[in-house]
């Protein structure tokens, strides 16, 4: 279980997170939700240690506070960040094994990766710039998944997307779900999280106001609609 | 498999030519030959893994003086010396890297041109062991290697050749290697790369070392290969040498170094022939080049043609 306390962060002079408090467990999704510019993708990058940060990161009871930026992933927590930031010049196989080397991850790894993209193992000799949006999308998560995380950050991974590659995405984090990862969702689609998520965190100015479970969610659909400013 | 291939048939190519040229123009290819050690060293820096440095040439002199130092001082020669100079290119290199690359992009320019200048600077200073301006003259007795006399043309571009391959064959095996991917994932994005459990810092520092062995290598080498050891070689000229070998061959290719220093080479001594005005005309031909194939020659063949080539 990832675990944040008193967490926050800033770029500079400018705080953006301030006291985030929350848990992640496993085998359950959590989203993350709020208007934008509260702090979301600034949550991520402070989990893995990318901005400046203070405040205490918990996984599984070791403390990963003070880790620096390159040896959170080795822990078992792997990002994929908005707008899938692969190395494009890369073909689809090179950026897996990069993915794979960081926690010494092998062919097996890679095959059960592989089978829940099938359309990547079509196209591993292809450079990734070269791929549709979704497939990106696909390895940028599959690329994460090569590492066997404890923890799965996933920053607006259907954003952009058509429907069946984010039925596809759908599929994958909810398989994941039995494996006992704990996801960490950033999603603004309602019907994606009450699809997918078990809890619902919502940010508003920097801060987690309110953690509710998604079936209280789905009984007030006012708060619900009232927080994502639909 | 065929990455491996064509390589081999390249250096099968350059044994053709050793053994067919005429003396000056063997002379020349032997003198490209370790330029292009130089440039491959440069090359899996820049082209591999991102790093634009203009200190290079300190890690080229530190060679060739590593080199030099114990012919002229002790009168030492053959393998050890250039084992020296290697490891002279090496540990500066390392030096240097462990407070520059706590700088990156122009700043990480800057910082290794003014490490160069201060190398440069340090030869001239101590012109009494150094010889300065002027440098050193190697004796002939001291350029052998394996018993093989390097005043002579032939025996100088064998060797020369064998230099080359095993440096070209490293960096291939280097660049098709597990590390090789990470050097290649820290010249598209460090950002990235850490977000993946990857150190950039750690990364960066072990490649500038290996680069610096390269360029150390081929300091030592062209300091006995020619005789000739001069602070002359540690200019900053020496650092954007291997830079637009890099650039003309194909940065980020493993047999790019070469073809670009062959070219460059080539075409300065056509060119001159012609006009004394043939920088300008050089300048023209590169700006051409770099307008038709950014990517340089081998960049452009990969690009079109061979896109397995390392």
């Amino acid at each position: 279980m990832l675990r944040l306390e008193g967490v926050s962060a800033s770029y500079g002079a400018v705080t953006v997170l301030r006291d985030v408090a929350l848990e992640a467990r496993g085998g359950e999704v959590t989203c993350i939700m709020g208007r934008n510019g509260v702090g979301k993708t600034t949550l991520m990058r402070a989990i893995m240690g990318l901005v400046a940060r203070q405040g205490r990161f918990m996984l599984d009871g070791d403390d990963l506070s003070d880790l620096p930026a390159h040896e959170v992933p080795r822990h078992g927590i792997a990002l994929v960040p908005q707008g899938r930031r692969l190395f494009g010049p890369l073909t689809v196989a090179e950026n897996l094994e990069i993915g794979l080397m960081t926690r010494h991850r092998g062919r097996a790894v890679r095959e059960r990766v592989l089978d829940l993209f099938p359309r990547l193992r079509e196209r591993l000799g292809q450079v990734s710039q070269t791929l549709s949006g979704g497939e990106q999308q696909m390895l940028a998560i599959a690329r994460a998944l090569c590492m066997e995380p404890k923890v799965l950050l996933l920053d607006e991974p259907t954003e952009g997307l058509q429907p069946s590659m984010i039925a596809a995405i759908r599929d994958v984090v909810m398989g994941l779900k039995a494996t006992g990862v704990a996801t960490v969702l950033v999603e603004q689609r309602v019907e994606a999280v009450l699809q997918m998520a078990d809890r619902v965190a919502f940010m508003d100015h920097g801060r987690v106001a309110e953690v509710l479970a998604v079936a209280d969610l789905r009984a007030d659909a006012p708060q619900f609609a009232a927080y994502v400013g639909v | 498999m065929k990455a491996w291939l064509f390589h081999l048939v390249a250096l099968a190519g350059l044994a053709v030519l050793a053994a067919v040229l005429p003396a000056y123009h063997a002379n020349n290819l032997a003198r490209v030959l370790v330029l292009a050690v130089y440039a491959t060293g440069y090359n899996l820096a820049f082209g591999y893994t991102g790093m634009l440095s203009l200190g290079h040439a300190l890690f080229f002199g530190a060679g060739m003086f590593g080199a030099a130092l114990p012919v002229t001082l002790w009168g030492w020669g053959g393998v050890p010396v250039l084992a020296l100079g290697m490891l002279a290119g090496g540990v500066v290199a390392g030096a240097v890297g462990l407070l520059a690359l706590r700088t990156k992009g122009v700043s990480f320019m800057i910082v290794t041109l003014m490490f160069a200048q201060a190398g440069y600077l340090t030869l001239i200073w101590f012109n009494a062991v150094t010889g300065g301006d002027q440098g050193l003259v190697l004796p002939g007795a001291a350029r052998r290697v394996l018993g093989i006399d390097l005043t002579q043309d032939a025996p100088r571009l064998w060797l020369a050749l064998g230099i080359y391959a095993v440096a070209l064959l490293l960096a291939v095996a280097l660049v098709r290697s597990r590390f090789g991917r990470i050097m290649l994932a820290m010249r598209e994005n460090e950002e990235r790369s850490r977000m993946l459990g990857y150190n950039p810092y750690a990364v960066k520092l072990k490649v500038l070392v290996v680069s610096g062995l390269y360029a150390g290598l081929a300091g030592a080498a062209y300091g006995l290969f020619f005789g000739y050891a001069g602070a002359g070689f540690a200019t900053v000229q020496y650092s954007i040498l291997p830079m637009l070998y890099s650039l003309l061959g194909g940065a980020g290719t493993a047999l790019g170094p070469l073809i670009g220093a062959a070219a460059m080479f080539w075409l300065i001594d056509f060119v001159s022939s012609l006009t004394n005005a043939y920088l300008m005309l050089v300048g023209v031909a590169l700006i051409v080049l770099v307008l038709f194939a950014p990517r340089g020659i081998l960049g452009f063949v990969r690009e079109r043609w061979l896109p397995w080539l390392p």
